[in-house]
């Protein structure tokens, strides 16, 4: 059995990590998760645009992070297949947060009052 | 369609003699990382809907009032412990121990109960204070967002349990070894989401 697998080449035993891998990505997380955490609780970047701007590169990084270390994400995995969804994924979830996000923000902000008032304003 | 096909290419093509060996389970993980990837758009249209609506508060209480960070934090070093331990348990796995891998899955197991707990307390907790998820447009997508995660970590401890005893039965067999690697990418997984929670709901919640 696991010789016809061999040759085969379909490569299941690929997918584990080593216990470098954990190890690593574990230290990774924790630091990853700890300086949001602190960044917010303490307030050490005075301004709060800045501050959720650097947590979320955070968040981005420790996300990769966890692909590459827990999840034992390459390019090699299932010949390529698992990374092509992925990134299928990837580009679908960037066009329902930013579209849903930036469309709402539009419908608000045309829909609010003062907008209302504005156009009223301008009106003969 | 137009052109006939005469039998003889039909019954060439149908009898495949030269059909090459596809060994049992070989296409599961590639099936079951397909099956993440449409939980991940699940979770994309609950961030999305959380994204618009978090702002509602309709009067009432917001992040501020209701977010208590450090516990927030427990409950995200309890889902990152319980990664490693994952981790752990498919370590064992590979070197075939079988005491080590039940082991580290009930330890798994552990971490992950006391995510929920947590969880749940902190839900008990937000809806004795009257923040329901009734209250507000950013509580119902609040409750929707956290609590779908809360319940994929419930089938994930529910699974868990059922390896372990299908472990303590069989050992580890080819099949059981290719269902605990479904559950490492889906725990694993679960933890990627919970880093997207507590980044856009509970730190920036505290910004806004």
């Amino acid at each position: 059995m696991s010789a016809a697998h061999d040759v085969h080449g379909h490569g299941h035993d690929e997918g584990h990590g080593s216990l470098r891998d954990y190890v690593w990505g574990f230290g990774l997380s924790v630091i990853l998760t700890a300086v949001p955490f602190w960044l917010v609780m303490s307030g050490a970047i005075a301004d709060k645009g800045t501050t959720a701007l650097v947590i979320t590169g955070f968040a981005a990084v420790q996300i990769v992070v966890h692909m590459i270390f827990f999840l034992h994400m390459n390019a090699k995995a299932e010949g390529g297949w698992n990374l092509l969804a992925l990134l299928f994924t990837v580009v679908l979830v960037v066009i329902v947060l930013s579209g849903s996000l930036w469309v709402m923000y539009h419908l608000n902000h045309n829909m609010m009052p003062q907008g209302t008032m504005q156009g009223m304003e301008q009106a003969p | 369609m137009s052109h006939s096909v005469s039998p003889a290419t039909l019954t060439g093509r149908y009898y495949d003699l030269h059909e090459h060996d596809h060994p049992e389970g070989g296409s599961t993980m590639l099936g079951f990382w397909i099956y993440l990837m449409s939980d991940c758009l699940i979770f994309a249209m609950l961030f999305a809907a959380f994204g618009v609506l978090g702002g509602n508060l309709a009067a009432g209480p917001g992040p501020k009032d209701l977010f208590d960070l450090p516990l927030v934090a427990l409950n995200t070093s309890m889902l990152l412990f319980s990664s490693i331990t994952y981790g752990f348990a498919m370590l064992a796995m590979q070197r075939g121990q079988k005491g080590q891998t039940q082991l580290w899955l009930l330890i798994t197991g552990l971490f992950g109960a006391a995510f929920l707990g947590i969880e749940l307390y902190e839900f008990s907790h937000l809806i004795h204070e009257g923040a329901t998820p009734q209250r507000s447009a950013f509580l119902s997508s609040f409750f929707t967002l956290v609590g779908t995660h809360g319940l994929h970590v419930t089938f994930g401890l529910v699974w868990l349990t059922v390896l372990m005893v299908q472990v303590g039965q069989r050992g580890l067999i080819a099949a059981n070894k290719r269902r605990l690697m479904c559950l490492s990418l889906f725990w694993h997984f679960l933890d990627v989401v919970w880093i997207g929670v507590f980044t856009f709901v509970y730190l920036m919640g505290m910004l806004r």
